[in-house]
């Protein structure tokens, strides 16, 4: 099965060949290096008019995007780690997101930024971050995250084709990761069930009666899944996932669907967890459901360590969910 | 430096601009005390020389961003007094409905909005994006001293400047950024800023309109004959507050810096019966403008509209 970078590669690819408005910018992007993560490669050598490496300005890379955005082209920006996000939020927040709206709907923003997130290999506190929680729930901002389960490429393609501003949210584990496929693996237990639209969420149902709700998404459903396994063969206990493909604005119904046969809910983020993704899913799911029972696993409230034990005890781990689900049934 | 044949008719045109800009914007200041005008806004009086100088010598198509203080620029721009006054109004008719007021407005390829700084990438994306379209016209971003402080600013000049972008980056020096001087603002030279990334400048410390449409109009034409960015520096006087309340400066000094009226240096080239037409021409269009937009509804908040592009929210629930 192709990787996850495979299919994100494919993506711009696919973007670039279908579509000369789509313009490519970031840093380091221009082959042979083709990006510090190797999304954009192939790109320039076949795109050569379109494809601009840029100095290290992410607020005018994105800002730059914006503005080709306003005037026509479809510009997919890079920005190296998504650490580096701070950099870009008066962009995000006070330019591309508000542009449509302030103007009456006269314009359109079509402007994709893509963000490698996420820890665990070691890069320390300004390398690791899972930072979207910053930016979700900004009003005219689409915030998603690829996955391995849906098609990564279909994901991008929708964001390049949407004409409102994405934040592509890429967690680095998922990279190497090979595509899902329903039925095969460790998801031979599982019914899998998709949302119509641009960003599906999945809703992956047990062979028997689960007993909580675990919603998650990016690379959090490879934990996810691993905590499910563990659950049933050390515990009994069937769990149903839900993953989310968009983050921000929210559509719940597939999680309130799960949840009206659970009534139990864990919800899974890398960010930290105050006042994060899972906070807010939380909130809008006792809204809307008397008697839930809640538990959220999140990174701790701390920046990531270097070192690999404290790195390891700063986000979240399987056991973590493991426990918190144990708790959440018992 | 002068036009060499200054013609009468584009000397009254001008000076007209100037002087609807002047009388719009006093009648904007006037209206806030009736309570027909709510919040802020930032006037453009003593500065008028530069939009109506700029804009007599670029095209129409020309895309151009601006800032808080965009109301001459969008009226000389060629922008409907009456769309304006009723977006300051909050009134539907609006610009851009009642949405964005006096700091964000959009009409046809003019755009602008309240944080500076942030909207030089945003100018010199859309530069970039005409040049890749080929379409010929070329954008103006319109900063003040202030925004020399912004960090954005200085990657858009190496990004504009490096990629040989179509665009003039137009700084207008108001000698004071909200309340502080440059003398407490503004390390070094100003044009040395442009002169490092090997920006062109064109640079004038008058209100004439005459000579600032001359180097607005080099400017402009370097821009357009593809040799990338350039920059015209325009060191002007602001008579009014930043906003409304917010002027330290001493009566001395504002009495002082109205010898530099524009409307004052440009008039003297026509005549008391020009100067009278151009007077009950131009107040003729503000007051229409303002009666008008006065009579016009207000919006209203569609939820359903909303929520078109933006999804789901609790209310949903």
């Amino acid at each position: 099965m192709p990787t996850v970078l495979d299919r994100l590669n494919h993506a711009l690819h696919h973007a670039m060949e279908t579509d000369e408005r789509v313009t490519m910018l970031g840093e380091d992007i221009l082959d042979p290096y083709g990006g510090a993560f190797k999304v954009t490669r192939g790109l320039s050598t076949k795109f050569p008019e379109r494809v601009l490496t840029t100095p290290i300005s992410e607020a005018a890379i994105v800002g730059v995007a914006n503005g080709m955005a306003l005037r026509g082209l479809r510009p997919v920006a890079e920005i190296m780690f998504g650490d580096f996000v701070t950099l870009i939020a008066d962009q995000l927040v006070n330019h591309a997101s508000k542009f449509r709206w302030m103007y009456n709907d006269q314009v359109r923003v079509p402007v994709v930024v893509r963000a490698p997130m996420g820890g665990r290999r070691g890069y320390g506190p300004t390398h690791s971050q899972s930072l979207e929680k910053l930016f979700l729930g900004v009003p005219g901002l689409k915030v998603v995250a690829p996955n391995a389960l849906g098609d990564p490429a279909e994901l991008l393609i929708a964001a390049i084709a949407d004409d409102d501003p994405v934040l592509f949210v890429e967690h680095k584990l998922l990279y190497t990761r090979p595509l899902l496929e329903p039925g095969k693996g460790d998801l031979i237990d599982f019914q899998v069930e998709q949302t119509g639209g641009a960003y599906p969420a999945f809703t992956l149902r047990p062979v028997d009666s689960a007993r909580l709700t675990i919603a998650c998404y990016g690379y959090n459903f490879e934990l996810a899944r691993a905590a499910a396994l563990d659950l049933l063969m050390e515990h009994e206990i069937f769990v149903e996932i839900v993953l989310f493909s968009q983050l921000s604005p929210f559509d719940l119904e597939p999680l309130f669907s799960s949840l009206a046969r659970t009534r139990k809910l864990l919800t899974v983020e890398e960010g930290t967890l105050s006042l994060g993704w899972g906070a807010e899913v939380t909130a809008r799911a006792a809204e809307r459901m008397d008697g839930l029972r809640v538990r959220r696993v999140a990174a701790l409230d701390l920046p990531i360590a270097n070192a690999k034990s404290l790195e390891d005890a700063i986000l979240p781990s399987v056991q973590d969910i493991v426990n918190a689900a144990l708790s959440l049934v018992s | 430096m002068r036009y060499n044949v200054p013609v009468m008719d584009d000397n009254f045109a001008l000076y007209k601009t100037m002087l609807l800009i002047r009388r719009f914007e006093e009648r904007l200041l006037s209206e806030f005390s009736t309570g027909k005008l709510v919040g802020t806004t930032h006037a453009y009086i003593g500065q008028e020389a530069d939009a109506a100088g700029i804009f007599s010598v670029t095209e129409p198509e020309d895309v151009v961003f601006s800032n808080h203080r965009c109301h001459g620029h969008f009226l000389a721009y060629g922008g409907e007094p009456y769309r304006l006054a009723a977006e300051l109004m909050g009134r539907v008719t609006g610009l851009v409905g009642g949405r964005g007021g006096s700091q964000h407005i959009h009409w046809r390829n003019f755009y602008s909005n309240g944080i500076l700084g942030g909207i030089t990438p945003v100018a010199t994306g859309m530069a970039l994006a005409e040049k890749v379209r080929a379409t010929g016209k070329i954008a103006l971003v319109f900063i003040g001293d202030g925004t020399l402080g912004e960090g954005a600013l200085y990657e858009s000049l190496n990004i504009a400047a490096l990629w040989k972008l179509p665009i003039l980056f137009v700084l207008e020096d108001n000698r004071y950024a909200q309340t502080t001087p440059v003398e407490k603002g503004v390390a070094g030279s100003m044009s040395g800023r442009f002169a490092a990334f090997g920006i062109p400048v064109w640079e004038r410390d008058t209100t004439d309109v005459l000579d600032i449409r001359f180097a607005a109009d080099e400017s402009v034409r370097s821009v357009r004959s593809g040799a990338g960015p350039a920059s015209l520096i325009l060191h002007t006087y602001r008579f009014s507050a930043h906003s409304k309340g917010d002027d330290p400066r001493s009566p001395e000094e504002l009495a002082r810096i109205r010898q530099f009226d524009p409307l004052t240096v440009h008039g003297a080239r026509l005549t008391a019966d020009e100067c009278t037409k151009a007077e009950s021409e131009v107040d003729a269009v503000i007051n229409d403008a303002f009666v008008r937009a006065d009579a016009d509804p207000f919006p209203l908040l569609s939820v359903e509209r909303q929520m078109s592009h933006v999804g789901r929210s609790t209310l949903d629930v």
